[in-house]
């Protein structure tokens, strides 16, 4: 017994205190290095953001050149795809086109009927700087669903700005580098944003999955009532997103009452997007 | 003189996993694209634990260390914390290798199952209570059910690989 637990020690001793031939440090040293640069990290040591920083800068380009290749099969795959169902998107797209075009007709009177009615409750809010993005990196990870984008303060990009693909609201930004930076998507487990449900603007908080869908959080009182199809836009509580903003739908509703949500745009297949602050007119 | 006994052809095979897996730290490779659910696996985990443990010092420790340091820049993680468990894997496979009279893919595929239990237990701990980061508890464990699955298959293109390199030193 002696044996055995000294021949462990020596085996544990022999991995993780004595450096090999070919190496410059033990295994032990680069640990500790490792937690230290975690614990230093933790509390903003500003040699680690300097770091980060640095790093932040010639990784992001170096993974979008590295890339290349993998986003061709990628994006070959999803060629393919879009081939196999083009005849039912198109009978899908004409259907939608045949709806959109009655809706249309109301929209702009609606509009101008709901400036109208903003400017009498002071909350009119336009779009103060908007820049376009190309997306660098779309490494969307199981654990953490971010993209990172070819603008940083460089280009005045702010924490907390709103992202759009299109008109449709997804992400913000979380980090800023001097060249980049890094959207958190409405898809990850740690993204929280206020959300108004249509038809009854029903206030909620819309969180993450981490799947490509997202949840509905705080609506579970008595007299709410949800419907799959219900439209999902940013409320524009807290003043970071304008509200109306279109999220997506609510997709479908478990047993457990908790509705998921369908976002509009396909997180896997970000291009350009843009990247806004809203403030208000006055 | 075969294209493989070439001074230079030893060199960049002797530097290929290391190559590797820096590429594949730079690239992810995650297959997010198919869409399957709860698919994943983390190729530079079974990269590490194969090199550490049969490539005779093939990987450096410190290049190791940067290829984390790479890797949580690329995913958006605390920086720190795969070198941290890079490092740990490499521990783990020296220590095998250390206690290891007569090798058995069995053994080692068994031991790489515990390691990621290990190193993912610590990624996933740290995360939570020390960075106050949310993560899937279920897409952590299907990463690690499919990363221990994919293992036994790498092992054999790692192992033609190896016989290569090693033909090449005599």
């Amino acid at each position: 017994m002696e044996t055995n637990r000294d021949d462990f020690i020596i085996a544990i001793r022999s991995a993780f205190l004595k450096k090999g031939t070919k190496q410059r440090f033990s295994l032990l040293v680069l640990l500790f290095v490792s937690v230290t640069i975690l614990f230093l990290g933790k509390y903003n040591f500003k040699g680690i953001n300097i770091l980060k920083s640095g790093l932040n800068e010639i990784v992001y380009r170096t993974t979008f050149i590295i890339s290349v290749p993998e986003n061709f099969i990628k994006n070959t795959y999803y060629f393919t795809l879009s081939h196999i169902n083009l005849y039912n998107d198109h009978k899908k797209l004409k259907r939608d086109f045949n709806a959109l075009q009655a809706e249309s007709l109301n929209n702009d009177f609606i509009i101008s009927e709901n400036r109208i009615l903003k400017s009498k409750i002071d909350d009119i809010v336009d779009v103060s700087s908007e820049i376009l993005a190309k997306v660098l990196v779309d490494k969307q990870s199981p654990f953490l669903k971010s993209v990172i984008v070819n603008r940083g303060s460089k280009d005045k990009v702010k924490l907390g700005m709103a992202v759009l693909d299109g008109e449709f609201l997804i992400g913000k930004v979380v980090e800023v580098n001097y060249r980049t930076s890094r959207v958190l998507l409405l898809s990850d487990l740690n993204s929280k944003i206020p959300v108004s449900i249509g038809p009854n603007s029903i206030q909620s908080i819309l969180t993450g999955t981490d799947q490509n869908m997202g949840k509905l959080q705080y609506t579970q009182l008595d007299n709410i009532n949800f419907e799959v199809g219900d439209q999902i836009y940013s409320s524009g509580s807290g003043g970071i997103f304008k509200s109306g903003m279109p999220i997506g739908k609510i997709d479908f509703i478990d047993d457990n009452n908790d509705s998921y949500i369908l976002f509009h745009s396909n997180f896997s297949q970000l291009r350009l997007v843009k990247i806004v602050l809203y403030e208000n007119l006055e | 003189m075969a294209l493989s006994k070439l001074p230079i052809s030893r060199k960049i095979l002797s530097i290929g996993p290391i190559l590797l897996l820096y590429v594949s730290v730079l690239n992810e490779f995650d297959f997010n694209y198919l869409n399957f659910k709860y698919f994943s696996f983390n190729f530079p985990y079974i990269l590490i634990f194969y090199w550490s443990l049969k490539g005779e010092g093939s990987l450096n420790y410190v290049l190791v260390f940067i290829a984390g340091l790479i890797n949580d820049v690329v995913i958006g993680l605390p920086i720190g914390i795969s070198s941290l468990t890079y490092l740990l894997i490499c521990g783990f496979a020296a220590y095998l290798r250390n206690i290891t009279l007569r090798p058995s893919l069995v053994k080692d595929w068994f031991f790489f199952l515990f390691t990621i239990l290990v190193t993912s237990s610590f990624f996933y701990s740290i995360l939570v209570i020390f960075f106050n980061v949310k993560v899937n508890y279920y897409d952590l464990l299907f990463n690690v059910l499919y990363t221990f699955i994919f293992y036994y298959f790498f092992s054999f293109i790692f192992g033609y690989y190896l016989n290569l390199l090693r033909r090449t030193n005599d």
